[in-house]
Parts: C-alpha cells; sequence; structure tokens
C-alpha cells in the first residue's frame, strides 16, 4: 500500500471522526457504568445532610454508610407539600430542589421530611426543611430542622457549591452550622421571622432568639445564607403554623 | 508471512533497545523534580499550584489526578504519534487530555465523592494545565511511549511536590492544621493571607527563588 497523505484533507477528516467516534463512546461507556454508583452517592448525602440537621453532626459522622440509610428509611418520612401547605401526591425522590428553584414560588414542590423517634413513626423529634439560595460565587443550599414546637432550630446543614475556602465556604463547618442552634423560626408575637447572620464576627448573640453570630470576611456568603433562609422557610410558611400546636 | 516478518522487526529492535531504567531514561524521571521542574523552572501550571493548595488533602488528590491524565495522555499520544496528522494535533491532544480528565473526574464522583465536589471545578481545569500541552508538546510527539510514560511520571512528580510543599505551609500557616488535623495550640489564630491565592502567591515565589538559588539556574 503506498504511503498515506498525512496531510491531506481526507486523512484529517477521517482521522476527526474516528477519534471523536472512539473517545465519544469510551466517555458514554464510562459514564453509564458509574451512574448507579453516583447516584447512590448523591442519595447518601441527602440523607447525612437531613438526619445530621435533626440529630446533631456528631450523632452521624461516626455512622457507616449502611447504618444511615437504615436509621433514614426507618424514621424518616418524606412528603411534599406546595406554599399553600397543602400535602401533594408527588413522589418526593421525584422533586429535584434545584429544580423546583427555577420555578415560581407558587407552583415549587417543597419537601418536608419528618423525622420520628422510632421505627413505629411516633413522637415526632423534627421536622427538615431543605433550603436553596444564591452565595457568592455560586448557588449554595442545606437542610434547616426545627424540633417538633416547629420553633426552635435544632440544626441546620449547609453546602455549596464555589464559595471561597477558608471564608465563605466556612459556611460548611460544623462550628458555624452550630451557630443556629436553638435560634427560633417564629419570634414573641407568633409571626414567622428567621434566624440570620449578623455583621462582624466572635460576637455573643446567646440570647438572640434570632441574631446569629456572622462570617468575618464572608459578608455576601453570610448575606446570601440569610437570604436563602428567609426566602425558603417563608414558602413553609402555611405548613409550619397549620401544624404548629 | 507479514506478522512473522513484523515479529521479526520487533524483536530486533529490541535487542538493540536501550534499558528499561538506562542512565538517560532516569534522568527523564529525576530532572523534572530539581533542575528542569515545570513549577519553579519552567513556571508552568501555577494556576492550580495557587487555587488547590489551601489545604493538603485536596492538594494531594489533585496532585494524584495530574499524575493520571498526565501519564496517560503522555502515553497515548506517544503511542499514537506517527498517525496523528500535525495540523489537527493540538485538537488531538485537547481531546485526548479532556477525555481522560472527563473520566478521572466521573471516577471520582463515584469512589470519593466528598474529594470530587471539594476539587471537581479544578479538577475540570487539568484540561488547561499548560504542564499537560506542554509536555505532550515538547516530549510525548517526539518519543516512544516508554519514555513518554517516565518523563510523565518524571513531570508530575516535580509538580506534585512543590504543591504538596506550598500546601503545606499554607495549611500549617492558615489554618494550624495538617489533613485537617490540629497540630497548632488552639490559640493560635488563622493567618488569612495564606488561605487565599496571594498566600500561595507569595509562598511560591519564595520557593522559586530558593530552588533557582541552589540549583543555579539563571533565565536567559
Amino acid at each position: 500500500m503506498s504511503k498515506l497523505n498525512k496531510n491531506g484533507n481526507n486523512y484529517i477528516i477521517t482521522y476527526a471522526v474516528i477519534m471523536t467516534l472512539v473517545f465519544g463512546s469510551v466517555l458514554a461507556v464510562v459514564a453509564m457504568v458509574l451512574k448507579p454508583k453516583q447516584d447512590m452517592e448523591v442519595l447518601l448525602e441527602k440523607q447525612n445532610f437531613i438526619l445530621k440537621a435533626a440529630l446533631g453532626e456528631d450523632a452521624i459522622s461516626s455512622m457507616s454508610d449502611e447504618d444511615v440509610t437504615r436509621l433514614y428509611t426507618e424514621t424518616v418520612v418524606a412528603d411534599v407539600v406546595k406554599s399553600s401547605g397543602d400535602i401533594v401526591e408527588t413522589e418526593e425522590a421525584s422533586v429535584d430542589v434545584f429544580k423546583e428553584y427555577k420555578k415560581p414560588k407558587d407552583v415549587r414542590n417543597l419537601p418536608v421530611y419528618t423525622i420520628y423517634e422510632t421505627k413505629e413513626k411516633k413522637n415526632v423529634v423534627s421536622y427538615v426543611f431543605p433550603v436553596y439560595g444564591k452565595g457568592l460565587w455560586d448557588f449554595i443550599w442545606g437542610y434547616v430542622a426545627v424540633k417538633s414546637d416547629l420553633e426552635t432550630v435544632s440544626g441546620v446543614v449547609f453546602d455549596h457549591k464555589g464559595e471561597t475556602p477558608g471564608l465563605g465556604a466556612r459556611i460548611t463547618d460544623a462550628e458555624v452550622q452550630s451557630r443556629f442552634k436553638g435560634k427560633k423560626i417564629i419570634d414573641a408575637n407568633g409571626e414567622m421571622s428567621i434566624p440570620y447572620f449578623e455583621k462582624g464576627e466572635g460576637n455573643d448573640y446567646s440570647n438572640m432568639p434570632q441574631q446569629v453570630d456572622g462570617l468575618s470576611g464572608a459578608t455576601i456568603t453570610a448575606k446570601g445564607v440569610s437570604s436563602m433562609l428567609e426566602s425558603y422557610l417563608l414558602l413553609y410558611k402555611p405548613f409550619i403554623l397549620s401544624h404548629k400546636k | 508471512m507479514s506478522t512473522e516478518t513484523l515479529e521479526k522487526d520487533v524483536k530486533e529492535v529490541k535487542k538493540t533497545s536501550e534499558p528499561l531504567l538506562s542512565k538517560k531514561r532516569r534522568t527523564l524521571l529525576t530532572n523534572p523534580l530539581d533542575e528542569d521542574n515545570p513549577i519553579t523552572i519552567q513556571v508552568l501550571g501555577i494556576c492550580s499550584a495557587l487555587a488547590v493548595t489551601v489545604a493538603l488533602k485536596p492538594t494531594l488528590v489533585m496532585a494524584i489526578a495530574v499524575t493520571a491524565v498526565l501519564v496517560l495522555a503522555n502515553v497515548v499520544i506517544s503511542a499514537l504519534r506517527n498517525t496523528i496528522p500535525n495540523r489537527i494535533r493540538i485538537i488531538v491532544q485537547l481531546v485526548v487530555v479532556a477525555s481522560l480528565v472527563a473520566i478521572v473526574d466521573q471516577v471520582l464522583k463515584a469512589y470519593s465523592y466528598d474529594v470530587w465536589k471539594e476539587l471537581s471545578v479544578f479538577i475540570g481545569l487539568i484540561i488547561t494545565n499548560c504542564i499537560v500541552m506542554g509536555r505532550l508538546e515538547a516530549f510525548a510527539l517526539g518519543n516512544k511511549p516508554w519514555d513518554a510514560m517516565l518523563d510523565g511520571l518524571g513531570n508530575s512528580f516535580g509538580y506534585a511536590w512543590i504543591i504538596l510543599a506550598i500546601a503545606f505551609f499554607r495549611e500549617l500557616t492558615g489554618s494550624g492544621k495538617l489533613f485537617g488535623v490540629k497540630v497548632l495550640p488552639y490559640e493560635y489564630i488563622g493567618n488569612g493571607v495564606m488561605m487565599s491565592p496571594a498566600g500561595a502567591c507569595i509562598l511560591l515565589g519564595i520557593l522559586i527563588w530558593v530552588i533557582r538559588s541552589r540549583n543555579g539556574y539563571v533565565e536567559d
């Protein structure tokens, strides 16, 4: 066979097409093979977050993945409500909070996770509400757990996509998240009033029901967290007020 | 018939080929660690060296990911080097590197989800890491796969030890921790500058200065 002209158009185009097909198929196969494992990781993280918000970092972080999933399936009931407060017949598993975030507020599907004390689904420990919003660089999200009185925050978990490491990314620190513990989402008049990050850091707000010690150097992320909590928890207002004893 | 001659050819080549770790080949591994270091001498891959070095753990993962991508890309490009049309060679290199990076990204997502969340942004940026493209252009296109692999390993290690050194000092002075474990007394207040890329830039500058004055490298 005569030597191929490697600078000819035919050779180059054929080469490019074959290369695209080969690498394209390799990537498609890899993505398909790894998809189930990745989905499992995402689900596991969600269960982890919900339980951490409700029961505390210490109780969950020492548990194995299997134990977390078992505890979740045994004690958590997931419902979906609308901003009117009505529970709708939508599978919670099909709700993607990120996609809902892009819809107008009144048509959003809002998951509510009720954590029970026992397997028999008696005695509510807390309600967990997912939240979603914008930080400084990208989206931030999290879960807020409220005690069965639907008034006291029992814990929060935040996560982010691209906040500045060491500054805004500190919202994922357990210590920062613990600052929300014990804060109230209802004020003295029975109206909803959402906890928020104060300006500055290192101040003592332990007697204040809504103020939370802020993040120095991460003002915009902190503001993002505050407005995320405000806008998302208020969506649950009818649900919260109707379930409040 | 034709396969026989082919085997014969291969055998002949093997006879004359140099040992797997000859002196020349060992320098492929060792040179990039010091006198031909991709970061301190060639000043490539600075972007990721500044970005990921806040803490040791993500840095280590980044180093491993770059090693995997660079070695594999070097081998693949070197194996294909006689078929690649010169006019689209950069595109071919990009496709190979981008595919490898996408695979590394997906594997990390499946098997090390926490680290993936932290690093996925930077993993994507391996594609544009100048070290990878630089080695492909400068070495893999003109050398055999085994040599290209050694070259890839050498350069990745040269990259790895520098970013790990920077991460060590940044994590230690920035947050008083090493691999997330508090090592300095609790009273130590982290140095905020070290947590920001500016701190990395200062450290990197000092490191380049020290290394260059030690091995006597001078810019032409």
